[in-house]
C-alpha cells in the first residue's frame, strides 16, 4: 500500500468534510479513524478511486461518532442530511488547514503536532514516537490543540510566516523513529508551495532540500557529526541540489527577499563549492549581512562571524565576534574555531571544551569534546 | 522485572579510577567510549532490559515556589553543588543481581588509554507499583 499517496489524501478528505458541516474536530479524528482502516485494508483490498473512499469512509466515521454523541439530537439534522459526494476546491481546503493548524493562538508544539496530524495524516502514535513522549501525552495535545482552534472560522485567511516557522521546526527536528520528520517537512512544505505561491515558501523549500541533500554525508558510520569542510561532497544528492537552487532562483527573481531565502542562499553557495576551499564566503558574507538586516538576529550575527573569519582571515572573524554577548548559544565554538584559525592552539582547546560543556545535544557535545581532545593531543606530542 | 535507575554523576560519585577528563584523551578513545556505550544500550535493547537513557546538562536553575501572585524564585547553578547529575539508564530485569552486573558493564566503558575508567555508577531501584495480590504464600 503507499502511505505516502494516502497520506497526501488527508488534507483534501479533512477539508471536504469540514465543507460539508462537520466541525474540525470531529472531522479530524473522523478522517484519522480512515486513516487507520485504510492501513488496515486496502493491502488486501485497494479501493479503485483511493479518496472517494477515504471520504466515505471518514463521512461514515463523523456520523457514527456524531450519532454516539450525547449531543445526537442537537445535530440530527446534519445526520439527516446525506451530502452529494461532488468535487471540493481540494487546493484552498489544504492551504485553509495549514492556516488553522499553524493559527498564532496555538504554541509551537501544538501547532507541530496538529500539522502533522491534520495536515500530515500521521498517527497520534508516530508523532509521539518521533518526539520522544508517551502516545497520551501528545494525543493530549492534539485534542487541546483542536479545541484552541475550535471557534477559528475555518475560510478565514491565515498568515504563511506562521506555517513557514512550524514546518521549518519539524524539518530541523531531523528524525527519531521510524517516522522522517525532515522528509515529512519537505512533503509538506512542497503541498504548501503548490497550494500558494509566496516566494518565502519557496524559500523554505530550497533551503530544505538543500540542507536534506547534505545529510548523508552529515553524519559518519558511528554517529558522529562530520562537519561542512570535512563532508564527503561526492555524497552530497545533487539533484536536490539542483532542485533546490532552481525554486531559490525562481523565488529571488521575484524581488520579494526574505529570511528563508536568504539561509537557502547561503546553503546554495555551500553547494555550489567542489571544495571546501572553493567556496566563496564573501558572497556568504554579503548574505549575512542580508540576512541580519532582515531579522536582527544575533545568531545569524554569530554565523557571520565565522564567514567572515574564512573571508578575511581569523582575526577579522575575531573582531566581528568582540561585538557579540557571550553568553550567546555555540558563542565558545565560534571563538573556539577562530582561535584554532588564528594558531592559538591552547585557547582553541580550552574554548571547544567550554563550548562542549554547554552543548544543548550530544552529537554536538561529542563533536566538540573531540575537537578539545584532538587540539590537547596535538599540543602534548 | 524491577526497573532500577543507573546514576551516573559528574560529581558527587567517588573517583573513578581510571579518572581524566574527557577532553585529555585522544579523539579515537572518545569514540571508543562511545561506541561502547552505544553497543551496550543497543544489547539491552535486544535482551529487552532497556528502558530508557538520557543525558543531562550539567548546568541547571534551583527553583521554588515564592507565594502567590509572585514569580518562582531561581537560583544557582551553583559550583559548590555536591552532586550533580550527568544521565541516567533506566533498565528493567529480574533482579538486584542483574541490575548489578550491568551497571559493572557499563562502568568498564573504556576511557584514557583504552582502559576502563571504572566510575563509580549509583544503582537505585524504582519503588514498585503495588501488586494486585498483597496476600502472597511466598512472603
Amino acid at each position: 500500500m503507499n502511505e505516502a499517496l494516502l497520506r497526501s489524501l488527508t488534507p483534501s478528505v479533512l477539508g471536504i468534510l469540514v465543507r460539508r458541516g462537520a466541525d474540525f474536530a470531529a472531522a479530524e479524528d473522523a478522517v484519522q479513524d480512515a486513516l487507520v482502516e485504510a492501513v488496515r485494508v486496502w493491502p488486501a483490498d485497494p479501493p479503485r478511486d483511493a479518496k472517494g473512499w477515504l471520504v466515505t469512509v471518514a463521512w461514515r466515521k463523523f456520523l457514527d461518532a456524531t450519532r454516539a454523541d450525547a449531543a445526537r439530537r442537537r445535530r440530527e439534522d446534519l445526520v439527516d442530511e446525506e451530502p452529494a459526494p461532488g468535487p471540493a476546491p481540494t487546493v484552498d481546503d489544504t492551504l485553509q488547514l495549514y492556516f488553522l493548524c499553524a493559527h498564532p493562538s496555538l504554541t509551537p508544539s501544538s501547532a507541530v503536532a496538529l500539522t502533522l496530524r491534520a495536515v500530515g495524516g500521521l498517527t497520534t502514535r508516530q508523532i509521539a514516537q518521533a518526539y520522544l513522549v508517551p502516545e497520551a501525552t501528545m494525543a493530549q495535545r492534539v485534542s487541546r490543540a483542536k479545541r484552541t482552534v475550535s471557534a477559528v472560522r475555518f475560510d478565514q485567511p491565515g498568515d504563511v510566516t506562521t506555517v513557514l516557522r512550524v514546518l521549518y521546526l519539524v524539518f530541523n527536528e531531523g528524525y527519531s523513529g521510524d517516522v522522517d520528520l525532515a522528509a515529512e517537512a519537505i512533503r509538506l512544505t512542497r503541498q504548501l508551495a503548490a497550494a500558494i505561491d509566496h516566494p518565502e515558501v519557496a524559500g523554505l523549500l530550497a533551503l530544505m532540500l538543500l540542507h536534506h541533500a547534505r545529510r548523508a554525508a552529515r553524519t559518519a558510520p558511528d554517529g558522529s557529526l562530520v562537519p561542512l569542510a570535512e563532508q564527503d561532497r561526492g555524497r552530497w544528492d545533487t539533484e536536490l541540489i539542483a532542485e533546490g537552487v532552481e525554486i531559490l532562483q525562481a523565488a529571488l527573481a521575484r524581488d520579494r527577499l526574505g529570511e528563508f531565502q536568504a539561509q537557502a542562499a547561503i546553503a546554495a553557495l555551500h553547494a555550489d563549492a567542489p571544495t571546501a576551499e572553493e567556496t566563496d564566503w564573501v558572497q556568504i558574507v554579503e548574505w549575512y549581512d542580508e540576512l541580519a538586516r532582515l531579522t536582527d538576529s544575533p545568531v545569524v550575527r554569530l554565523n557571520r562571524a565565522v564567514a567572515v573569519g574564512e573571508a578575511d582571515g581569523p582575526r577579522a572573524g575575531l573582531a566581528a565576534l568582540a561585538a557579540l554577548d557571550d553568553s550567546l548559544p555555540r558563542h565558545a565554538a565560534v571563538a573556539a574555531y577562530l582561535h584554532e584559525r588564528d594558531g592559538d592552539l591552547a585557547t582553541a582547546a580550552r574554548l571547544y571544551a567550554e563550548a562542549a560543556h554547554k552543548a544543548p545535544n550530544l552529537a554536538e557535545r561529542d563533536h566538540l569534546t573531540r575537537q578539545a581532545a584532538r587540539l590537547n593531543a596535538r599540543r602534548c606530542h | 522485572m524491577a526497573k532500577y535507575l543507573l546514576l551516573k554523576h559528574y560529581r558527587g560519585a567517588p573517583a573513578a579510577v581510571n579518572d581524566v577528563p574527557m577532553d585529555k584523551w585522544t579523539p579515537e578513545e572518545i569514540s571508543a567510549h562511545l561506541r561502547y556505550m552505544n553497543e551496550f544500550a543497543a544489547r539491552l535493547e535486544k535482551t529487552g532490559e532497556f528502558v530508557d537513557g538520557q543525558a543531562l546538562a550539567p548546568e541547571g536553575t534551583f527553583v521554588r515556589y515564592d507565594g502567590e501572585g509572585r514569580p518562582p524564585v531561581t537560583d544557582g547553578p551553583f559550583a559548590e553543588t555536591k552532586d550533580l547529575i550527568a544521565g541516567w539508564m533506566v533498565i528493567d530485569v529480574d533482579s538486584y543481581e542483574r541490575a548489578i552486573e550491568l551497571a559493572g558493564e557499563l562502568s568498564a566503558a573504556p576511557g584514557a588509554g583504552g582502559k576502563p575508567i571504572h566510575e563509580w555508577l549509583e544503582v537505585r531501584p524504582f519503588l514498585a507499583a503495588t501488586p494486585t495480590i498483597t496476600e502472597c504464600p511466598h512472603r
